[in-house]
């Protein structure tokens, strides 16, 4: 007797479990049971267990009879005309799902011409065992997996078109490439996908050679005249939201142009673009600082004083405007009601991103890298047939990562784009290296790829062959653009007057406990002093107690807590950071006192 | 070669350094050449110490800490057998700097005086002799008469021949070591274990007795669980044996006449400095760090390990470097509030009503005043006009 687990509960025993098991499996084939089904025997345990639960990873694989497929060449023919789809071969039992429970009973195998009577599995295609990012990498089965899943993870974070509808949407922080295309070099997952719809990338023309040293730790070279052309171009959008809220006693805010009795009103240039409804016109171009949709709110405080008076005028001014180093166009504006049922006004702002130095691509090949330089195309080489890469990249990328993949793509893309075709590179089921090197022979070019170069200052033609090729770039989110920040001076935080923290606050660039380290060993003693005098202050100590004192303006004297008027001070120069700590000790009854002396 | 001109130069030089110059100097060297060498040696000498002023503790901080970082971290090194698995790596940085007290895998490294190449047979018996045995490791099945309170030891033949011994042998230690039974011999190796008990305690006290027969050293050294004899090579191409053991048990060990007390040595450095001493156990640290570094392919200038190692032992008792150890000595309260737990130390500070003379780099940086190392620690002080004349 062989116990019985559904969904991890006992639920009783069978005779012959082998038997069951089979008898289960025709019912599901038959479509007496659901396909979700999935039912195992564990023969080490001697224990059946029968799965229908949510969350369990399944995957399909066409069933095989007697040592041959249930899937006949009728059915891709119907396949193909579109007779039939992929859920009437669920429902007859030619493809069915198998957890990772009922795999094991399995023996799968990877081609047609592998199978014996004891195989019950054939997989549909070797394709199907790689991820969707990773499935999109060409030739992957050439590289190592480590950098075919760091390429597949890189794809993630390509602009490229995340939706069609992007116009009418207001997402935050989001980019569009201008020119998006498909890759000459493709897998079937291309198709599959639909990642056609939704490109990620260009094809560039790359050239692994260095450049006076500007591709050190994988940086790139770009082809300014490639840029001009709008090669890697994007849009960035982010969205500006106001919402009318209403408050209590029946004030509420309201989006218009602030009157400059406004509490806190701007200059009259900030407010140049509102048009007459308080909202930004489109194609208003804006920096920072402009107000985007004016706003005046109601006074923050109600005190019951006020009940006497006529209702303060006095409204606030609650603007929404473009932030520090924030600039755009005007792309949109919709004006609706939000589930509370205020006015609601966002304004979609776009601002072109074009590539600079510090951009992020990678190639989908785990080989990534930001621009080094750009460089006009007369100073770039030219190739005997006068080309002239959009992008170099250094070949001590390639040796220590092996990314065969890499240089296959690069082979196949420049063979797509001289023959005008595209290149089938499904990892297992590629078209082969050996016959596109043929094929790149017979359209007139080395079949390694590499070709004459020349030196564009000197005209010389170059001692070394450079391998030149196209293939798919990805330019990837973090935009210099986005990122960049640097200050002099700023704002300081109120509670202990160092500086903020962030790019967005403007903050102060930090030198952690570490940095500090460094200074302390080089003996640089004022250096370290300098850095860190941010919030210094004077402060007056008294001398008899040792606390810190008060300077009287109106009398002009200085005031101890502790002893009274008639004291002597001394100005002592104190972080204000050090002030703040020994106070909250005091506020905790610890007394801390200063004791003074000559400071030489 | 007169030892007039070096005898000027000693406190300008190390002694070492002197006699090395002495040993090396050439033969016909004139007095005029010897001085000018010594003389390009002081300059050297004071090119090569540290200035005062230099933050050597937090210079050493970082010269152990960087490479640290690039350690692997869990390496495991077994030594042949995986028993004699020796804790490396930073686990073992971090031991010896904390100074624990219970370490993950004591181990001991025991030397022979005799140094000729001894059979395996020889090897085995010292080995044995080292090792500690238990009476549950020879016997091979306990078997409990409750009604006659008596227990019944059969032994395992082929342990006792490991370790040399026959049953009445054993019976004879077993006499030695416990009073809780009586032993007699029984036939076939048996050990007949009579327990006189108070009938009131029950059969369980004749399990517990078990338990306690079991864990029963009747051989070799306590805490010596594992020993492995490994030939080592010198310089020179000289074979000789040394024992590895798992555990460790300087004092006992150092007992036996067959040990070389010269290099015996065990990886505790608390053991080390009760047995030895506090400066057996400074260089023991040295030792070890320069061990664990070593191995990693790190190389940090000894005179870093050095100082640690004597911030260490400077009170003549090992204080690790925690909150416990060297920084309980610090002498401002900021400087150890800004370690670790800052709250116990502002309450003991309030008990006592403690000053801080904001001696040392981090107060100094809290308060924005320039700190007393490098520049920032010559002052200025005027001490009146000094009369040439007088």
């Amino acid at each position: 007797m062989t116990d019985v687990f559904v969904n991890g509960n006992f639920a009783g025993k069978v005779d012959n479990a082998e038997e069951f098991v089979e008898e289960v499996r025709a019912k599901r084939r038959k479509g007496t049971l659901s396909s979700e089904v999935n039912i195992a025997y564990d023969d080490e345990i001697d224990a059946v267990f029968v799965e229908s639960s949510s969350g369990r990873l399944r995957r399909p694989l066409i069933v095989v009879k007697d040592g041959k497929p249930l899937l006949t060449k009728e059915h891709l023919e119907k396949l193909k005309n579109k007779e039939m789809g992929w859920e009437e071969l669920v429902k007859k039992g030619i493809i069915e799902y198998l957890d990772a429970n009922e795999e094991e009973n399995a023996l799968v195998a990877f081609y047609e011409e592998e199978l014996t009577p004891e195989h019950t599995h054939l997989e549909i295609a070797p394709i199907a065992m790689l991820g969707l990012c990773g499935s999109l990498v060409p030739f992957c089965n050439y590289s190592p997996g480590a950098r075919i899943s760091i390429g597949a993870k890189n794809q993630k974070q390509s602009i490229g078109v995340y939706m069609i509808n992007y116009h009418n949407r207001m997402d935050m922080d989001v980019s569009i490439l201008n020119y998006p295309q498909k890759p000459i070099v493709r897998t079937d997952m291309n198709e599959i996908s639909g990642s056609d719809k939704h490109p990620i990338g260009q094809n560039f023309v790359v050239a692994i050679s260095s450049y006076e040293g500007y591709t050190i730790e994988d940086a790139v070279i770009f082809n300014r005249a490639s840029i001009d052309r709008g090669l890697a171009r994007s849009t960035y959008y982010r969205p500006l939201i106001a919402e009318e809220m209403r408050y209590a006693g029946g004030l509420s805010d309201k989006i218009e142009i602030p009157d400059k009795e406004v509490k806190g009103y701007r200059s009259e240039t900030d407010y140049r673009f509102l048009e007459d409804d308080g909202i930004v016109y489109t194609e208003a171009k804006m920096h920072e600082e402009n107000v985007v949709i004016g706003r005046t709110s109601p006074p923050r405080f109600l005190s019951s004083t006020d009940e006497y008076n006529f209702v303060s005028e006095e409204r606030r001014e609650s603007s929404m405007l473009l932030k520090h180093g924030e600039e755009g166009i005007v792309d949109n504006v919709f004006i609706t009601e939000n589930e509370e049922g205020h006015k609601l006004v966002e304004v979609k702002m776009r601002q072109p991103m074009i590539p600079e130095v510090g951009d992020k691509f990678t190639s989908k090949h785990g080989q990534k890298g930001i621009i080094g330089m750009i460089v006009p195309p007369e100073d770039l080489p030219f190739s005997n047939s006068g080309i002239i890469p959009d992008m170099i990249t250094s070949a001590h990328g390639i040796p220590s990562r092996m990314t065969f993949s890499h240089l296959m793509e690069l082979i196949g893309g420049k063979v797509g784009a001289l023959a005008g075709r595209f290149i089938d590179g499904t990892p297992f089921d590629n078209e082969k290296i050996e016959d596109l090197r043929e094929e790149l022979k017979s359209l007139g070019f080395r079949d390694t790829g590499v070709e004459t170069f020349y030196n564009p200052k000197t005209g010389e033609e170059m001692e070394m062959r450079i391998f030149v090729g196209n293939i798919y770039y990805m330019r990837l989110r973090h935009l210099v653009a986005n990122k960049i920040h640097a200050r002099a001076r700023g704002p300081i935080q109120l509670l202990t007057r160092q500086p903020t923290e962030g790019r967005a606050k403007q903050g102060g660039l930090k030198l952690g406990e570490m940095e500090k380290d460094t200074i302390v060993a080089h003996g640089a003693s004022m250096v370290l002093n300098e850095r860190f005098n941010a919030d210094s202050v004077k402060l007056p100590v008294c001398e008899k107690c040792g606390m810190f004192a008060m300077y009287d303006r109106y009398k002009n004297i200085h005031v101890c807590p502790n002893c009274g008027e008639n004291i002597d001070v001394s100005y002592v120069e104190i972080s204000y950071a050090f002030k703040l700590f020994s106070d909250e000790l005091r506020a905790m009854g610890i007394n801390t006192r200063f004791g003074l002396r000559d400071k030489f | 070669m007169d030892n007039a001109i070096f005898s000027e130069y000693e406190g300008l030089l190390p002694k070492k350094l002197i006699e090395e110059i002495k040993q090396k100097a050439q033969k016909g060297i004139s007095k005029k050449q010897l001085k000018a060498i010594l003389d390009d040696c002081v300059e050297e000498v004071k090119k090569a110490s540290a200035q005062s002023g230099e933050a050597i503790g937090l210079v050493t901080a970082e010269s152990i800490s960087e490479p640290a970082t690039q350690m692997t971290l869990d390496t495991f090194h077994y030594a042949g057998v995986s028993e004699m698995n020796v804790t490396v790596g930073l686990p073992r940085l971090i031991e010896i700097f904390d100074a624990r007290k219970n370490l993950k895998t004591p181990s001991m490294e025991i030397y022979l005086k005799d140094k000729k190449k001894l059979s395996n047979k020889e090897v085995e018996r010292i080995a044995a002799k080292i090792k500690a045995l238990r009476f549950g490791d020879i016997v091979q099945e306990f078997k409990i008469d409750i009604a006659n309170y008596k227990i019944t030891a059969s032994l395992n033949k082929e342990e006792l021949d490991n370790a040399d011994m026959t049953a009445s042998d054993v019976i004879a230690l077993l006499r030695k070591k416990t009073k809780i039974a009586k032993f007699s011999k029984g036939k076939n190796d048996e050990i007949i274990v009579d327990v006189e008990m108070k009938k009131d305690k029950g059969p369980n006290e004749l399990f517990r007795i078990r338990e306690r027969l079991e864990e029963l050293i009747i051989a070799g050294i306590k805490g010596i669980k594992h020993v492995l004899p490994v030939v080592r090579q010198d310089e020179d191409g000289n074979k000789e044996v040394v024992m590895l053991t798992s555990g460790s048990n300087l004092k006992e060990v150092l007992k036996f006449d067959f040990v070389d007390k010269t290099r015996t040595i065990s990886n505790d450095i608390f053991e080390v400095e009760a047995v030895l001493g506090i400066e057996a156990a400074r260089q023991k640290i040295i030792d070890e760090v320069k061990g664990v570094l070593d191995e990693q392919g790190i190389d940090i200038d000894i005179r870093h390990i050095m100082l640690v190692a004597d911030t260490m032992c400077l009170t003549g008792e090992i204080r690790g470097i925690t909150r416990y150890g060297i920084i309980k000595g610090k002498q401002g309260v900021l400087a150890s509030a800004s370690f670790e737990t800052p709250i116990r130390h502002f309450t003991n500070a309030t008990l006592s009503g403690a000053k801080d003379h904001l001696s040392s780099v981090i107060e100094n940086v809290m308060l924005n005043q320039p700190a007393p190392v490098g520049t920032g620690l010559p002052k200025v002080r005027y001490v009146g006009i000094i009369n040439k004349e007088e």
